[in-house]
């Protein structure tokens, strides 16, 4: 049990930090921009691609810097060339424009890397158990990821509380007419924050990609996971990203390890569901089997609860 | 007595650390017209947003003809006949200007949520978009959208919708805003006739606006009213002079 | 999208005069008459089925463009509500064929709408609660939620394969069994009209008007003594409404409800008609429905990557022309009034040319590439447009840069051309060139 409980909460830990990766990015954009960018979860996805060929051609540590930058130029290209010029028409199609890149991104990959899983391994040097808890291997790969994560979200922190861009870019999470005090460079910083944020994504890619599934749908697959984060934190609130993606990792672990069902439930109080009925499911499924779907059930709750979100102020 | 038609008890707001309204009473009295002037950032607009329900008072209470209205919602506070404009014209840009001002009085005339009734037919509300219209002089451009007219016609049409659903308690922040000599008499007319046998409340720089409209005047700084009475009490006030009007004298 | 073409809209669609009931009516009796001879025209088996197909994406796209275009909500899950249509559509039909109950088939698409309307009640009554981005997330999480539960709940569901049915088995009436394609899209016409009017009717009603007021502005929608989130909420059960019927007649179509009516792909497919066709004008989504039907079997026919062409196409139309098809044709109404529309063409044609050009060589190098990528163990040798190539040789490649690059060049030249031309109508509401 305790084996259990410690294993998971490094688990969902490193699952949230990995959240947190891309959801600050995002969270950082939409603040500034006001663009939700829907293919946030492309860029992760285009990292662990990246990450995939550069690791092939010439390994992995540069494959983990030269990905990243690529993926945060590419970034950079399309806020340039494209956002840039849809902003005039409004955020909805500023979200449309994102939501049609997403599309894209998706067939190019499948078009060069296929539809089936890569086989994007864990770098030797660390392939290896890091420690043991009771009879669990912990992977020293693992490890690394929360290491690298954890190393981004103080760097971030730093800068952001540092530098003057960084003051600056953090008032304006609060009050969005402070991007005008950025003086004439506007564009500029928008450029760059896009491709930081983009960047940050396929770091996440980049690092995750081994220990997950590389494969054409995995943005699709964690894109709405991403979006259920900065709602549940409230649109635009670092922190609230901050405690919404440990909560969803958390979440999503743990609920994996408990096979508990509604009916288990209740017959520990002597009563058994009726017979067959066409909802019976309701009664059978375990946690586990649910646990897919549990940040869905969080972000419902929430908007009953908190319909701005954990942390939000901002109304759209 | 009736009761007033809006009275403050102790209203306070503040936004985050600031308080920007401190304190304010007031009653004003049923078919009054009454203005309130006051220093830019003296918290004018803000206190009607707290009449009108778009913001809710720190501490205090609002009445409106005698119900308490402290928190509601603006769209229940409408409901109870109080209808207000904006300072920052505020009207619905990609639609014409026939069913901007058809919008103010759908649900005035009783029309709610329907979606089995065609507005074509809805005759006595077409013809009282058409009196509102040419009222305000906008018939001509009925049909173009709001987005597009003059500035002017904008700050007309801002107007339009908030009178138009014939609320009896009315509330116009800075309505001659930008407007020329000429545009502001003939606004000032419309007002005046508009406001008949209605409470009206507006906020005016223009002095000439106000003592030409105004029963009573009541003069706000920094969050709080520092005089209240007739145009010519204002005028002879010491106080105001000093804390509003010596500015602009000069 | 530019003030002339919000001023071409709004004319058209508010007058207070009440219309000619000539005008009124003219179109709808106009569209019926069309749906009742398009079978006769084209009569094969596959024309059926594509505008079997149609019709059931223009309800669904209407219904959709009641959030997008009339309320300003953008919703990535809609197919939620299509997907409930059909399932207790097909629920519907087995459970009045297992029990012998006397209702024929054309009433099963009210039970869709109904179930359409529950679960958007059920699932609006949360998500309207916010407006903006936010409410274009919650509709994502909810589409996550429905169509992963749809999985986990088996019983009625159906697991992967699905739930199916056979529409024939129901109450008979004039001996129609339902059986044959033919009588399938007359169900489908019918439907469909039925549904567009009503829910152009609803655009003339307070409600609809109030729609409108809450997309423009919602904030002042509260002054004048509406609730914003119940007008959002109104609108969202309608639109559950009607995607119920689509849904309950694609179920009926393919006599089979699967999850994929729940999937991202559904939602995404209405969402790009909807927006292709031109989300501001009620005949923007049926254009925008016929339009991606089409394309959907065309391109699936002349290329593997049709996905990518149409991401490409879309991206392209939010770049270009935001206001979709149905907006670069209402802008050239004025033209049309002031019977200058002809003088256009020259210019047209000159831009046309580079841009065929363009596109093509683009195509080239796209198809060269998947084939490179995708069909290596075919060896290099492939056809573009009849024209037999090798994807790895330079000559092609050159080719293509060169037609992409050089038609790139002088459409952006033509595009001078254009606005000359525009100007020389002489309509001066036209004036400003293209979007
Ligand atoms: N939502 C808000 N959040 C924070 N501060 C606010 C807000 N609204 C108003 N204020 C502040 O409250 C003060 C009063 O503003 P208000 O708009 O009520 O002034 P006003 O009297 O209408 O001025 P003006 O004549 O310029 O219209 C100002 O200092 C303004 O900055
Ligand atoms: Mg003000």
């Amino acid at each position: 049990m305790l084996e259990l409980l410690i294993v998971s909460t490094l688990n969902g830990v490193l699952f949230g930090m990995l959240l947190f990766l891309m959801a600050s990015g995002l969270t950082l954009i939409f603040s500034m921009m006001g663009v939700l960018n829907f293919a946030h979860a492309s860029f992760y996805m285009l990292g662990a691609f990246f990450g995939f060929q550069i690791s092939r051609w010439v390994g992995f540590w540069p494959a983990l810097v030269v990905g990243p930058v690529l993926v945060g130029a590419i970034g950079a290209v399309v806020e340039r060339f494209g956002l840039r010029n849809v902003h005039r028409h409004g955020h909805v199609p500023e979200l449309l424009f994102t939501f049609g890149l997403a599309f894209v991104i998706e067939e190019v990959v499948q078009m060069i890397w296929g539809k089936s899983p890569v086989d994007f391994r864990v770098p030797e040097v660390l392939d290896f158990p890091a420690f043991t808890i009771f009879a669990t291997n912990y992977p020293a790969y693992k490890l690394f990821m929360l290491l690298i994560s954890i190393g981004i979200f103080v760097a971030l922190f730093a800068v952001l509380t540092k530098t003057r861009i960084g003051l600056i870019v953090q008032a304006s999470l609060t009050h969005p007419n402070m991007v005008a005090h950025l003086g004439h460079n506007v564009p500029l910083v928008f450029m760059l924050v896009f491709g930081l944020g983009s960047a940050l994504a396929a770091i996440a890619g980049v690092i995750a990609g081994p220990a997950l599934v590389t494969q054409s749908n995995m943005a699709a697959l964690l894109g709405p996971i991403l979006f259920v984060v900065v709602v549940v934190g409230g649109l635009g609130s670092l922190s609230g990203a901050f405690v919404a993606s440990l909560l969803i990792g958390l979440l999503q672990t743990f609920a994996v390890s408990v096979n508990v069902s509604l009916a288990d439930v209740f017959a520990v109080f002597g009563f058994t569901p009726g017979p067959d009925s066409m909802l019976d499911d309701l009664w059978r499924v375990t946690v586990a089997q649910i646990a897919p779907i549990l940040p869905y059930l969080l972000l419902v709750l929430v908007l009953i609860l908190k319909p701005s979100g954990l942390m939000g102020t901002r109304e759209t | 007595m009736n009761a007033p038609a809006i009275e403050l008890r102790g209203v306070r707001k503040s936004f985050g650390a600031t308080e920007v309204i401190r304190g304010v009473d007031l009653a004003v009295a049923a078919g009054e017209r009454h203005a309130v002037i006051g220093p830019n950032g003296a918290g004018k607009s803000t206190l009607f947003n707290l009449v009108s329900g778009l913001l809710a008072p720190s501490s205090g209470s609002i009445l409106l003809k005698g119900d308490d209205v402290t928190g509601l919602p603006p769209q229940l506070i409408n409901r109870r006949g109080l209808s207000r404009s904006f300072q920052v014209t505020n009207i619905f840009h990609r639609m014409s200007v026939w069913e901007n001002v058809r919008c103010g009085l759908l649900w005035a005339g009783g029309q709610r949520y329907s979606f089995w009734r065609s507005v074509d037919n809805l005759s006595e509300i077409n013809a009282r978009t058409e009196r509102v219209l040419a009222d305000f002089n906008l018939l001509e451009r009925r049909d173009v959208a709001a987005g597009v007219l003059t500035y002017a016609e904008q700050r007309a049409l801002e107007i339009a919708i908030t009178i138009a659903g014939g609320a009896d308690v009315i509330l116009l922040d800075e309505p001659t805003a930008g407007m020329s000599r000429h545009e502001t008499d003939r606004a000032v007319e419309l007002i005046r006739r508009i406001s008949e046998g209605r409470t009206l409340i507006i906020v005016e720089h223009d002095m000439s606006v106000v003592f030409g409209l105004a029963d009573r005047i009541s003069v706000l700084v920094y969050g709080e009213i520092v005089a209240s009475g007739t145009p010519q009490e204002i005028r002879n006030s010491a106080r105001v002079k000093e804390a509003y009007l010596g500015q602009e004298a000069h | 999208m530019t003030d002339r073409v919000v001023n071409a809209v709004v004319g058209s669609a508010s007058r207070g005069v009440p219309m000619s009931a000539l005008a009124r009516y003219g179109v709808w009796v106009v569209a019926a008459a069309v749906l009742a001879v398009l079978p006769f025209v084209f009569g094969s088996g596959l024309a059926l089925t594509v505008m079997s197909l149609m019709g059931i994406a223009v309800i669904f796209s209407l219904s959709y463009n009641i959030l997008l275009g009339q309320t300003g909500l953008l919703s990535f899950g809609h197919a939620v509500y299509y997907g409930f249509g059909g399932y207790l559509a097909v629920h519907a039909m087995k459970a009045i064929v297992a029990n012998g109950l006397p209702v024929p088939l054309p009433v099963i698409p009210l039970v869709g709408g109904l179930a359409g309307l529950f679960f958007a009640a059920l699932f609006g009554w949360v998500s309207t609660k916010r407006s903006g981005t936010a409410f274009a997330m919650i509709s994502l999480g909810l589409a996550e939620l429905i169509g992963s539960s749809a999985l986990i709940l088996r019983g009625f569901f159906g697991g992967e394969e699905g739930i199916t049915a056979d529409r024939t088995k129901l109450l008979r009436i004039l001996d129609w069994s339902f059986g044959p394609q033919v009588q399938v899209y007359y169900l489908i016409a019918v439907w469909c009209l039925l549904c567009a009017i009503l829910m152009y009717a609803v655009t003339r009603t307070p409600l609809g008007r109030m729609c409108n007021a809450v997309r423009d502005n919602p904030e002042r929608v509260q002054f004048v003594g509406y609730d914003p989130r119940m007008v959002r909420f109104l609108a969202f059960c309608l639109s559950g409404l009607f995607a119920g019927v689509a849904g309950a007649l694609a179920a009926i179509n393919f006599e089979i409800a699967n999850s994929a009516l729940f999937g991202a792909v559904q939602s995404g497919t209405v969402l790009l008609a909807t927006f292709m066709g031109g989300a501001g004008f009620f005949f923007g989504p049926v254009l925008g429905a016929v339009l991606v039907v089409y394309l959907q079997l065309m391109l699936s026919d002349l290329t593997g990557i049709w996905q990518l062409y149409f991401g490409l196409l879309f991206i392209a139309m939010v770049m270009f022309a935001p206001s979709g098809l149905a907006g670069l044709i209402m802008m050239h109404r004025p033209l049309w009034r002031a019977r200058a529309l002809h003088r256009m063409v020259p210019a047209y044609f000159v831009a046309l040319v580079p841009l065929l050009v363009m596109l093509a060589g683009a195509a080239l190098m796209i198809e060269m590439f998947h084939h490179l990528m995708v069909k290596a163990v075919e060896g290099p040798a492939m056809k573009f447009m009849y024209i037999p190539l090798h994807a790895n040789a330079v000559g092609p490649w050159l080719v293509g840069l060169l037609m992409a690059g050089g038609g790139f060049l002088l459409f952006h030249r033509s595009f001078r051309v254009v606005a000359a031309a525009w100007n020389r109508t002489g309509v001066a509401d036209a004036a400003g060139g293209r979007p």
